[in-house]
């Protein structure tokens, strides 16, 4: 799969190409994991107008990693594809939220991880639509449309399970109770997001974190559901310390290409 | 890859007759819908032995766009360009939307029983009226269909399910 561009890589320092390029690479990783998640549920989501929805939304997220990964690999000396980079990269070099690697659980606990991942996405994508990078910039433009889309579904979702029936209310706080966990690693500020928002190229976590925490309460006030008052959190994904289940996602995902390299159809 | 045939965006013609091949590429999904018409096309350079195609992608999840650029190349390959020649190149900015879908697109979205997007997106005026009756009592059944740029509905009338193409 090829997707080339016209933007043209910038031509700044290389110093700054590399930060640039373990920004990018972050982000596509999110969104690439995620959809390697939400795959999934093809053939298993509860209904099919939900299987259907689910199968999309992932492809959107494959699609929007597929650009980032161009994109990285423009950036470095190494030319290496997205394909390189998504299949031949190991678990330490993947630099994604713990977040987005949690397993699906049931459909409660799909739809929360969902919904913390789409309101985070909305206002980064929002952000970045003003980026100095016009590659970056241009990509935000396309995925900010997406991600109200899918905010909308995983939003719609929350209250319904949330305000539905005693079991689908006690798996939906449970799933809340159990991801909350991962949320704060959303807007922690790693040295190289601090250079390249500096640069005007990238967005400071920390700032997007208001913004969240109120869509987010807002909607959890809505739905009936309840902020867990133990802020124990988790982090360490965005410098390659992973939770157990990015290991086993990669097994599966990048087993054709380890076994067979270069394999297409 | 030379930066003076990219410049711009809009047709640029360099044979009427080759810019009428590519331009009537048709979807790979919605077959009776050619590029052109979905604003997919973003330009086109011809410049000698050089031939220079702008594509946009609509939604970023539609594995469509992979078939387009090897309908372009095949296209262009038996127009004559040779395979090194041949340059598609995608352009994320400014942002597709479903208003660059022309009129002739849209009434063809029509006539193949998929209510077409309304405008201005993405806060349209106006109603979705079901394409089979042209009933306005429609409604949404999922807001995801068949394929990422589609909602499935259904008229409330007639009382058949339909596509809805989704204003982006």
């Amino acid at each position: 799969m090829t997707f080339r561009s016209v933007s043209p890589v910038s031509q700044e320092p290389d110093e700054y190409r590399h930060t640039l390029f373990h920004y990018v690479l972050a982000h596509a990783d999110d969104n690439l994991i995620l959809a390697q998640r939400l795959s999934g549920w093809i053939s298993r989501a509860p209904d099919l107008e939900e299987d259907i929805a689910m199968a999309n939304v992932a492809l959107d997220l494959l699609g929007r990693a597929r650009m980032l990964l161009d994109y990285a690999g423009r950036l470095e000396e190494r030319n290496r594809s997205e394909d390189d980079l998504a299949m031949f990269r190991s678990e330490r070099e993947f630099t994604n939220l713990l977040l987005v690697e949690q397993p699906n659980g049931d459909f409660a606990h799909t739809m929360v991880r969902q919904f913390l991942f789409d309101s985070y996405q909305t206002g980064l994508w929002e952000r970045l639509c003003d980026s100095a990078d016009a590659m970056l910039s241009g990509i935000a433009g396309k995925a900010i449309k997406e991600a109200r889309y899918h905010l909308r579904h995983s939003r719609t979702w929350l209250l319904r399970l949330g305000r539905g029936t005693e079991e689908s209310h006690r798996r939906t706080q449970g799933a809340v109770d159990g991801l909350w966990r991962f949320t704060a690693e959303m807007f922690e500020t790693t040295e190289n997001d601090r250079e390249v928002a500096k640069a005007g190229v990238g967005v400071d976590p920390a700032t997007l974190g208001a913004g969240w925490e109120r869509c987010v309460r807002e909607t959890l006030a809505e739905a009936g559901l309840e902020i867990p008052v133990d802020r124990f959190a988790r982090s360490g994904g965005r410098s390659g310390f992973h939770t157990e289940h990015l290991g086993l996602i990669l097994a599966e995902m990048q087993w054709m290409q380890r076994s067979y390299p270069g394999l297409d159809w | 890859m030379d930066a003076a045939l990219l410049s711009g965006v809009g047709l640029v013609t360099g044979s009427q007759e080759i810019r009428d091949l590519v331009a009537a590429v048709p979807d790979p999904e919605l077959p009776w819908v050619t590029i052109a018409e979905l604003g997919v096309l973003r330009g086109l350079r011809i410049a000698g032995e050089q031939a220079v195609v702008e594509i946009t992608p609509t939604w970023s999840g539609c594995p469509a766009m992979d078939a387009i650029t090897d309908s372009i190349r095949t296209v262009l390959r038996e127009a004559g360009f040779g395979a090194d020649h041949i340059k598609v190149h995608t352009r994320y900015s400014p942002a597709w939307t479903t208003d660059d879908i022309t009129e002739e697109g849209r009434e063809k979205l029509r006539q193949a029983g998929i209510a077409p997007p309304r405008k201005p997106a993405p806060k349209p005026g106006g109603a979705t009226r079901c394409p089979l009756c042209d009933s306005p009592g429609v409604r949404q059944v999922s807001e995801f269909g068949a394929t990422p740029c589609k909602a499935l509905m259904v008229c409330n009338d007639c009382l058949e399910p339909f596509d809805r193409f989704k204003e982006l």
